[in-house]
Parts: structure tokens; C-alpha cells; sequence
């Protein structure tokens, strides 16, 4: 095991708690706090991964979580950022992307042929000749395109979802975030603060901003307690917002944990993101950010390098510098300004602590050894113009190179709201724009970065959040920040044999990208789509810049011009964990929900609704199905059917209304009488269907389907909200609940239940009548309909009652024979009836004349919504016909419901509903096929899943009782 | 998820209405009297802009009533919302 000392004084990791875990199948130890890269640098492994295309050894770049050279492979968990994600006890690790070893990958000899492998190689070269792409190429491409390995056998964890309202959120809680909140914070305004980091303070808590470097931690400090004081700040560490979305709706993540915030004001504080110089085998392990080494010595105390090399073009380099010289390494500043551009607090600092600057000068090459492990020196030169660097080059041997050259702002946040890039060419930074309302940027993002400006930049925000929240306050809504020159206007020196990387991900040199423009892609996003520049995990983190100021010069515009790709959600990496994680629908149970359990009740879902399909210990479906159809047809079933939609439609023009949204005339439906409902919409599709109960002569009870009714009930209203009739349109479908009493016996069950002065003898209740009477002494409203084909009473009663009468049911029909039926049970006995099914058996274009409904369309009236269509489409028959059919029951393939009708192997239709009918003993359905081939005794032709074609006879639909006369009992 | 204002009940989350297309979509006075062409054209034809758009909303989860929206389809900004029956808002300048 190897270990080694740790710097005093780190912030994140306890010395005093060793923790245990494995690399490569090799076992090393960190400590509590330590990120897996950290465990490793700190162990002495700095080679992490290899890289995309030429297998490169990477190690860290940015220690921020915002490269992808720290992707490594967890167990269940590929691509897992090194950098971010903490050891812990016996955690086992894997590095991605090689072959053989990560220390010694095979295929890291592809390097040599990269002048074989041009920009745009996979772009055009394996489409010709036609197909080979995917039979030849893709196989090859994607075995080694390489990053992790999905575990399907992974169950992975708990993922859920929260949600959050907050007056103000902060995003980034360094100290333009902490200003802004407490600021915010002190007028009232309820403030989330979000900060990806185990601790608020951001670069607060390892750059430096004086000679001493205690300054800022001295600040920290004191705004960390006033937040912890806070009682309207929710401080949200680990937490990353990775999606702005309109209104300020944030996809904010922690963990396993999706919190969908909605913010009044969104405040974007989510600083700078470090940027790379560029030149040969700047990507090698050892060469990193200066924050990057920043933070490992302050944050996990790891001296990253005893022979240091800084590479600067501005003042923070000289803190970098500063920084490794007192941990205890040997430094040497290659400044690539000249003297008079340099001098600073810090540049002041490191020349009064002796050490060696070399200015105007840039680094021409690294130097690595033979296997690229790790680099071991530097070669520079005098820089003699814009990207040139003198031919007399100086070495010095060095174990890390740390580049402060500039900053791009995070702006993605900021462009997925629709904000624009500027680019100033005097600063060479980009500037964001056109903002939405409500949404404000703070400190070094917004271009401030002296450490006074930054904290009065987040109050600055604080006050327009304020403005925007209508809260008074005595805010300094403005203020002129010192300028800070950070960015060197061109960090990139070209090399003979190129490994100048401008794109780590995706292994882009400046070559690839001057070639792309070459090759007439001179728009950065067709540059994007030819090389891949920015299309890998880290999203152009640390390309765009560069890339930008490339194809500027290429294409001879500003930067400003050119720009950066889209920004699209999410920020950084999302699992699908947290995409798919438990979601909020609706469930809807019924009643007598609890009942069908204790029955046996298989439950499925229909739409928002649990019903049972059938009931029984559930060895055989179909048989138990089958049993509950003979049960019906031969005794009594009771079905519950409080899912069925409810409507009262009340008013002096009810009944004028229905005449108005349903095919069939009502105006003259007698009191106490049920007709049928038929609804289709302009276009003259059959939408829905129900049944009608006039209550009164003003007042109609009816029925919807289950999954229709909503969408009923919102067209009624919108139709009334232009008719302005004289009615009120109420949906009553959960006040109610139904059960269906069905079969020869279900007048004898409920003569049971109702007292004598209740004539329901076939005279007295004929089908289609509606009563209101008590059931189980609960009043109820009652109809006889016959969708399943026997005597049957359907039963309305007050939900909160309906499970008792359930109940009553079931005890007095025991004697004869009652059982309950699920929903299956039920689609199979209206088969055999031949009723159809809106939306199984109808699709967005059946009209009622291609499903043989023709008799409940009413000519004769003047007006319904569907009329003028229906007689258009009369007039043009479709190509098609709904069709009952028959197979012999001993057939062997079963078809299924949307399986094919073919004629000459073309489609004309396909099975709606099918099954194999207990009563008749023979396979029934409906399809649909071709209107010429829609006659009783002709033969069609049904393909099954297993490829069988059957040929199905053409009967009438009505397959069974087709006189009607049980149901009219 | 945008925030929607509904005329009768104030600011609430889109996931609280149902969208039913574009307002002010006149029914032809006598549909018997129009010829094929202009009732299809009735019946399925909508504009479908980039940018500001009237349409139908419902607060379906909420008061249940329908009412207008004046929205930018491009960028879900909503300038105003109306009840049926009110006079037409104007465009908004930046179109």
C-alpha cells in the first residue's frame, strides 16, 4: 500500500480517518474527504484514464469535476468524475478506455497513425460504399469507443424527487453567491443557496487574493457564519442546478435526489471556469490548472509537484506560485507578458520571495517520458509574436506545469435561458447578455473578479432580485468594478508534430480545427458537427474559448461573431437514475378498491385507475377469465364500474344541449327512461360513448367512458363557454359509485335488496328504464343496460356508500350464485354481445358508419357537433370496414389484438378485439379490413405474431343473442 | 414548466392546465352552406408559428374554465391572458 504525507491544514479530508479502497485491482489509502483522484495524487498515481481517440495517458486537470479526463469505472456506475466523487471503505475503482493496462494500454500505439486518422475521419469516412457503416464500421467504432461499461445486472438505488419555492435562488455559493444570498436574505426574501462543493466559499477557499493568502479564508469564514445565521437561507451543499428552464424552474440535483425548484429570482454566481494554454503535450499528467494545484493543496493537501513550472498570464499564476513555494517545492514562472503588464500584488509578492520569472516568454513543449506517464520538463522560449515563440528555447526539468492563462464565465445556466456571448478583444473574455427577466449574474462570471467588487457584485444582484421581488431595500444598485485583466488574448503555440490539444475529450488539436475550417466549415457549429469539438462529457468546458478564438482567426471575424454552441440542459452529467426516479402520477381507487383485494382481484392499471381484470388464485388466467363468463351467462355477475365517468348536465337546456355534443336525439327522452350516447367530434370521429338518465325534465345523469371523461367534460365546457345555454355541466363521476349486476338471476338478487313498493318486474323496470330507489336501503340511481348482453342493473350509489352495497350484493346473491367479474371478464362478454369499445376498437378516424353505428346518428336533426363531417365522409367512404369474424376454437396460434389483416400480402386492416369465446367455443373478433371485402361468409386473412395466416370467416358481429332477447328480461 | 396566470384564480404552474390550440378559431356560421375545402380547412387547419401565438388554455386542474393566452412560441414568454369573450390583445413590440 502506498502512503504518503499530507500538507497540514487541508479543508476537506481528516487525517485522523484512513480509508481503504482499490485502483486498478492495486490498494491505496486516503482519507475521510478525500475524492478518488485526490486518494491517488495523494498516493503518487496521477495517470487516471486514456483518452478518447489516441489513448493518451490524463490525469487531473481541473480537480473541479469539470473535465473528463477523470472518468473512471465504479462497480454498477460507469464515467463516475474521480474528482468529485469521495472513497470510501473498500470502494473498488477502475480506469476506463484501454487495453491490456491503464499504465500500459495496447493501443496507445494508435497515437503514431494519427496523421491517418485526419479531423472528420469518422465523419465521412465509412459511409461509402453504402451499408458498410453499420455492418463493417459501427461494430469496430463502438468497441473502442471506449469510456465505461453499463452493468446490466446493476439494479441501482432509490432515486425520488422533491420540490422547492424559493423568493431567490443562488447558484454557486463562492463569494459573489454567499453576498448575493445574505443580501438577499436581510430584506426577507427566502433564499436557496446551491453550491456543487462539500463547503460554501468556492475559490475562496484555495485561491488568494494577498501575498499572506489569508484574506479570503479570513472572509469566508465570516460570511459562512452569517449564512448559518440565516434563517431564510437553505443552504444546499453537493448540490448541483443543472437546468434552467422558463420561469426560473430548476432542475436542482443532490444525490439521488431531484429538486424541481421554482425560484421568483434566479441569481447565476457560479464563477469562472479555468482555461488551458495550448501547446505540444499540454495534456499530459502533471500539467494542470492553477486552481487545479490550488486546490489540492489547500482543499486535500497534496503537494502536486516538487519542481514546479507556472505558466501565466495574469496575476492569480503568481498565487499558484506562491502557494507551492511554501508547501515546500521549487517554482519557476514563465510569465508570458512583459514586465511592466505583470506587476501586481502577487507578481510583487513572488519577486520579493525570489523567485525565477521568466517574462514574455511561453512554453513550447513538455517533456515526458517515454511512455507519457507523467511529464519531467519544459521548453520555452521568448514569445516573438501573436502564437510564435523565438527559435533559441531554454529547459528546465519540472514535474508539473500549471497554466493561469484565463477564465471562461460558467455561462451555461445563463445560455440555456437564452442569454448571448460578447467577447471583448481588449479583455479576451466573454461577456453574457439578453437575460431573461428575473434572472441576474454575480461576480467573476459577470466579469468582476477583484475581491471587494465580487462580494458588492452579489449585492448588486441582490438589489435587482429585490427590485424583481418588489422589496425595498437600501441597496447600492450599481457600481463601476476595478478591471481586471485575466485572459491572455492567445495562449496557443503551435508545434511541428502538433499534440497541441485545443479539445481534451475529444482529442482535437489545432490542426483539426484549422483543417475543419479548411475544409469549409467555417460556422462553429458545422466545426462541432465535423470534428466533435465540445460534443464530449465536459461540453466544450475547456474548448469553446480556444476553439472560438481558432476559427475566428481561420474565418477572419471577431470572436463575438463566432461564439459558442448551443447551450442545451443539463449543465454537467445527469443518471437516468434521476431522470426516471419515482415519479408523482395519480392514483385513482375505487371504492369498493379494498373489497377486490380481499376477492382475489388481479388489480391492472387503466389509465389513473386500479380495477381488477378478474378475480382467483391466478394459476390460469384465461380459464379464470372464462369462469367468470359462464358465471355471468349462467347465474349472476357483479362488476364494479365507478371508474365509468359521471356527469350531471342540469338546466332548462339540457337536454337541448345533448342534442347539441351527441349524435342521437334526446329532446324527447322521456323521465325515467336511459338512451344510448354516441359523441363524435367535428371531424366526425366517433369519440366517445355512454349513457343518458333523464332525472328530470331539466336534468340528465350520464355516463362517459373511464378514460374519456375528462376530456367530455372539458369540451362541454368549452363548447358552453361560446353557447352560453342555460345549463350547468358537473363532473360527479368520484361522488359516485357503480357496480353492474348482470346475469338470468340479477332480478331475483335485487329483489333482495329493495323494499316491495318497488316494482321491478319486467314491466314494471323494462331495459332502458332508470329508477331511483334505495338499494340496501342507500338511494340509488339504477338503469338496466345490457353492454354484457344479460339482464343487468347498473347501481349508482353515493360513494362513500358504494362499498357497503358491495357488500349487501354479494350476501344476498350467494344463494344464487353470484361472483364478482374483473374487467377482462367484462371485454370478453361485450365481444360475444358484439358491443365495440371506444379506443380499442375505434381509432382517431372511425367513423360511426365503418363500425355499423349508423342507428344512433340522427338525421333528422338540424345541428350536432360531427354532422357536416359525417355527411361529407358519407359521401366518400373510406377504404375501410369494421367486420365481426370467426375461427375454429381448435386453432393453435392464437391471433392477437393488432395483429394484421392482409390481402396479396398488403395491410388493409388489423383485430381490434379477439378471443376465444367460452360461450360460442370458437375464436371471435373484430377487425378491421377492406370495405369491398366486408360481407358476411367472405374469408380474410389474419396474420399471427408467429407469422401463421389465418383464414377468418365473416359473420355478423352480434355473436351471441343477437335477438337481444336476454337482456330484455 | 411555465407559470401560467389564469384570468379567474392568479399565477399557477403549466402542469396545473390543459393546451388546446389556436383561439380564435371561428366556427363557419351555417356549416351546411360552406362548400368542402373552407369546412376542412375549418376543421383541421391551424397556424403553427414561431413566435407569438393566441391559443386555447383550461385550467384544467384548477377552476376548470377556459380562457386565452397570448404566448411566444419560441421562447414560452406570455404576454398576457384573457378571458373568452375579452378583446384581443395586440402583439407585443418585439415581434
Amino acid at each position: 500500500m502506498v502512503k504518503r504525507a499530507r500538507l497540514p491544514g487541508a479543508l476537506l479530508i481528516d487525517q485522523k480517518q484512513p480509508i481503504t479502497f482499490t485502483f486498478e485491482g492495486k490498494t491505496y489509502q486516503g482519507y475521510a474527504g478525500d475524492t478518488i483522484a485526490s486518494a491517488l495524487a495523494g498516493a503518487g498515481q496521477w495517470v487516471l484514464s486514456r483518452s478518447f481517440k489516441y489513448h493518451r495517458p490524463r490525469g487531473i486537470l481541473t480537480m473541479a469535476g469539470q473535465d473528463s479526463n477523470t472518468l473512471v469505472q465504479l462497480l454498477g456506475m460507469p464515467n463516475v468524475l474521480a474528482d468529485k466523487t469521495l472513497i470510501t471503505d473498500g470502494l473498488q475503482v477502475e480506469a476506463q478506455n484501454y487495453t491490456g493496462s491503464l499504465m500500459n494500454d495496447k493501443e496507445a500505439e494508435i497515437s503514431k497513425v494519427a496523421r491517418f486518422l485526419p479531423v472528420g475521419f469518422y465523419y465521412r469516412a465509412f459511409f461509402r460504399p453504402k451499408g458498410i457503416r453499420n455492418r463493417i464500421w459501427e461494430p469496430i467504432i463502438r468497441a473502442k469507443a471506449g469510456l465505461g461499461k453499463v452493468d446490466t445486472r446493476h439494479r441501482g438505488g432509490y432515486y425520488d424527487k422533491a420540490y422547492g419555492h424559493y423568493d431567490v435562488v443562488v447558484a454557486g455559493g463562492g463569494l459573489a453567491g454567499m453576498s448575493a444570498a445574505i443580501s438577499a436574505a436581510q430584506h426577507g426574501a427566502s433564499v436557496l443557496l446551491v453550491d456543487e462543493n462539500p463547503i460554501l466559499g468556492g475559490a475562496m477557499n484555495y485561491a488568494r487574493a494577498d501575498i499572506k493568502g489569508k484574506r479570503l479564508r479570513a472572509r469566508c469564514a465570516q460570511l459562512r457564519q452569517t449564512i448559518a445565521e440565516s434563517a431564510n437561507i437553505t443552504v444546499m451543499t453537493d448540490t448541483v442546478c443543472n437546468a434552467w428552464y422558463v420561469d426560473h424552474w430548476l432542475a436542482v440535483i443532490k444525490g439521488c435526489r431531484l429538486h424541481k425548484v421554482r425560484a421568483k429570482q434566479f441569481i447565476l454566481a457560479a464563477g469562472s471556469l479555468e482555461q488551458p494554454a495550448i501547446f505540444h503535450n499540454n495534456d499530459l499528467p502533471g500539467v494542470m490548472m492553477g486552481s487545479a494545484a490550488q486546490r489540492l493543496m489547500n482543499l486535500y493537501g497534496i503537494l502536486p509537484g516538487k519542481n514546479a513550472v507556472v505558466l501565466t498570464g495574469n496575476d492569480d499564476g503568481y498565487g499558484v506560485a506562491l502557494e507551492l513555494r511554501e508547501a515546500g517545492a521549487q517554482v519557476q514562472i514563465i510569465e508570458m507578458r512583459d514586465l511592466a503588464l505583470a506587476q501586481a500584488t502577487l507578481h510583487d509578492g513572488c519577486v520579493a520571495a525570489g523567485l525565477r520569472i521568466h517574462y514574455g516568454s511561453a512554453i513550447y513543449a513538455a517533456k515526458a517520458d517515454r511512455n507519457m506517464h507523467h511529464i519531467n520538463g519544459v521548453e520555452f522560449g521568448k514569445i516573438a509574436g501573436k502564437g510564435t515563440i523565438a527559435k533559441e528555447h531554454q529547459q528546465i526539468s519540472c514535474d508539473l506545469i500549471c497554466m493561469s492563462v484565463g477564465y471562461t464565465p460558467t455561462y451555461q445556466l445563463a445560455l440555456q435561458a437564452g442569454g448571448k456571448l460578447g467577447y471583448d478583444d481588449d479583455t479576451a473574455i466573454f461577456s453574457i447578455e439578453n437575460l431573461p427577466k428575473g434572472f441576474h449574474l454575480a461576480g467573476s462570471l459577470n466579469g468582476v473578479f477583484a475581491t471587494d467588487d465580487v462580494q458588492a457584485d452579489g449585492q448588486r444582484a441582490a438589489a435587482q432580485a429585490l427590485d424583481g421581488l418588489e422589496i425595498t431595500h437600501s441597496l447600492a444598485a450599481d457600481f463601476l468594478p476595478v478591471m481586471v485583466q485575466v485572459n491572455h488574448p492567445w495562449p496557443i503555440f503551435e508545434h511541428p508534430d502538433d499534440k497541441n490539444f485545443v479539445d481534451f475529450d475529444e482529442d482535437l488539436m489545432v490542426k483539426d480545427i484549422r483543417n475543419a475550417v479548411k475544409e469549409g466549415y467555417n460556422e462553429l457549429e458545422l466545426v462541432k458537427r465535423f470534428s466533435t469539438v465540445g460534443m464530449g462529457p465536459s461540453q466544450g468546458r475547456h474548448a469553446a474559448l480556444n476553439a472560438a478564438r481558432l476559427v475566428a482567426e481561420a474565418t477572419d471575424r471577431q470572436v463575438r461573431d463566432v461564439g459558442v454552441t448551443t447551450a442545451r440542459p443539463p449543465f454537467s452529467r445527469e443518471t437516468l437514475g434521476v431522470m426516471g426516479g419515482r415519479v408523482f402520477s395519480p392514483e385513482r381507487l375505487t371504492p369498493m378498491h379494498h373489497r377486490h383485494a380481499e376477492l382475489g382481484g388481479h388489480a391492472m392499471r387503466v389509465g389513473a385507475w386500479w380495477r381488477p381484470g378478474h378475480y382467483g388464485v391466478g394459476v390460469d388466467r384465461v380459464a379464470e377469465i372464462n369462469s367468470e363468463v359462464r358465471n355471468v351467462r349462467e347465474n349472476v355477475g357483479l362488476i364494479d364500474v365507478s371508474t365509468l365517468g359521471g356527469l350531471e348536465i342540469l338546466g332548462a337546456d339540457a337536454a337541448q344541449f345533448l342534442n347539441r355534443v351527441y349524435t342521437f336525439a334526446y329532446l324527447k327522452q322521456p323521465i325515467g327512461r336511459a338512451r344510448y350516447l354516441l359523441m363524435t367530434n367535428e371531424a366526425g370521429t366517433v369519440i366517445d360513448d355512454g349513457v343518458a338518465c333523464r332525472m328530470a325534465e331539466d336534468r340528465f345523469y350520464i355516463t362517459a367512458t373511464s378514460s374519456g371523461v375528462d376530456r367530455v367534460c372539458r369540451q362541454m365546457l368549452w363548447l358552453n363557454a361560446q353557447w352560453h345555454m342555460d345549463i350547468n355541466i358537473i363532473n360527479v363521476t368520484a361522488a359516485y359509485g357503480g357496480m353492474n349486476l348482470a346475469g338470468p338471476n340479477a332480478r331475483k338478487v335485487l329483489q333482495k335488496l329493495v323494499s316491495d313498493e318497488v316494482d321491478i318486474s319486467a314491466e314494471g323496470f323494462p331495459y332502458m328504464g332508470l329508477r331511483e330507489f334505495q338499494v340496501a336501503g342507500i338511494p340509488a340511481i339504477v338503469f338496466r343496460v345490457g353492454f354484457v348482453g344479460e339482464l343487468g342493473y347498473e347501481i349508482h350509489v353515493p360513494a362513500t356508500a358504494a362499498e357497503y352495497v358491495w357488500d349487501q350484493v354479494l350476501a344476498v346473491g350467494q344463494e344464487f350464485g353470484i361472483q364478482p367479474f374483473g374487467l377482462e371478464t367484462q371485454r370478453v362478454l361485450r365481444l360475444e354481445k358484439g358491443h365495440f369499445i371506444v379506443g380499442q376498437d375505434t381509432d382517431a378516424m372511425s367513423t360511426a358508419e365503418e363500425i355499423n353505428m349508423t342507428w344512433a346518428i340522427t338525421q333528422k336533426k338540424p345541428f350536432f357537433i360531427g354532422k357536416r363531417s359525417i355527411e361529407l365522409r358519407n359521401r366518400a367512404l373510406s377504404k375501410r370496414k369494421k367486420v365481426g369474424f370467426r375461427l375454429p376454437s381448435g386453432i393453435t396460434s392464437m391471433p392477437q389484438e393488432s395483429n394484421l389483416v392482409l390481402k396479396n400480402n398488403k395491410m388493409t386492416g388489423f383485430i381490434s378485439s379477439v378471443w376465444l369465446s367460452p360461450t360460442l367455443n370458437a375464436v371471435i373478433g373484430f377487425a378491421y379490413c377492406a370495405r369491398e371485402d366486408a360481407q358476411i361468409g367472405n374469408h380474410i386473412t389474419i396474420k399471427c405474431d408467429d407469422g401463421t395466416l389465418h383464414q377468418a370467416e365473416i359473420i355478423s358481429p352480434h355473436f351471441y343473442d343477437p335477438d337481444n332477447a336476454r337482456q330484455k328480461l | 414548466m411555465f407559470i401560467i396566470d389564469c384570468p379567474w384564480c392568479g399565477a399557477r404552474d403549466q402542469s396545473e392546465f390543459s393546451t388546446h390550440g389556436e383561439a380564435h378559431i371561428v366556427r363557419p356560421e351555417d356549416p351546411e352552406t360552406v362548400d368542402d375545402t373552407e369546412w376542412g380547412q375549418y376543421v383541421f387547419y391551424r397556424n403553427n408559428v414561431k413566435g407569438w401565438y393566441r391559443e386555447r388554455w383550461m385550467h384544467a386542474f384548477g377552476c376548470r374554465r377556459w380562457f386565452n393566452v397570448l404566448r411566444n412560441t419560441a421562447s414560452d414568454a406570455i404576454a398576457t391572458t384573457y378571458v373568452p369573450g375579452a378583446p384581443r390583445p395586440s402583439l407585443p413590440e418585439d415581434t
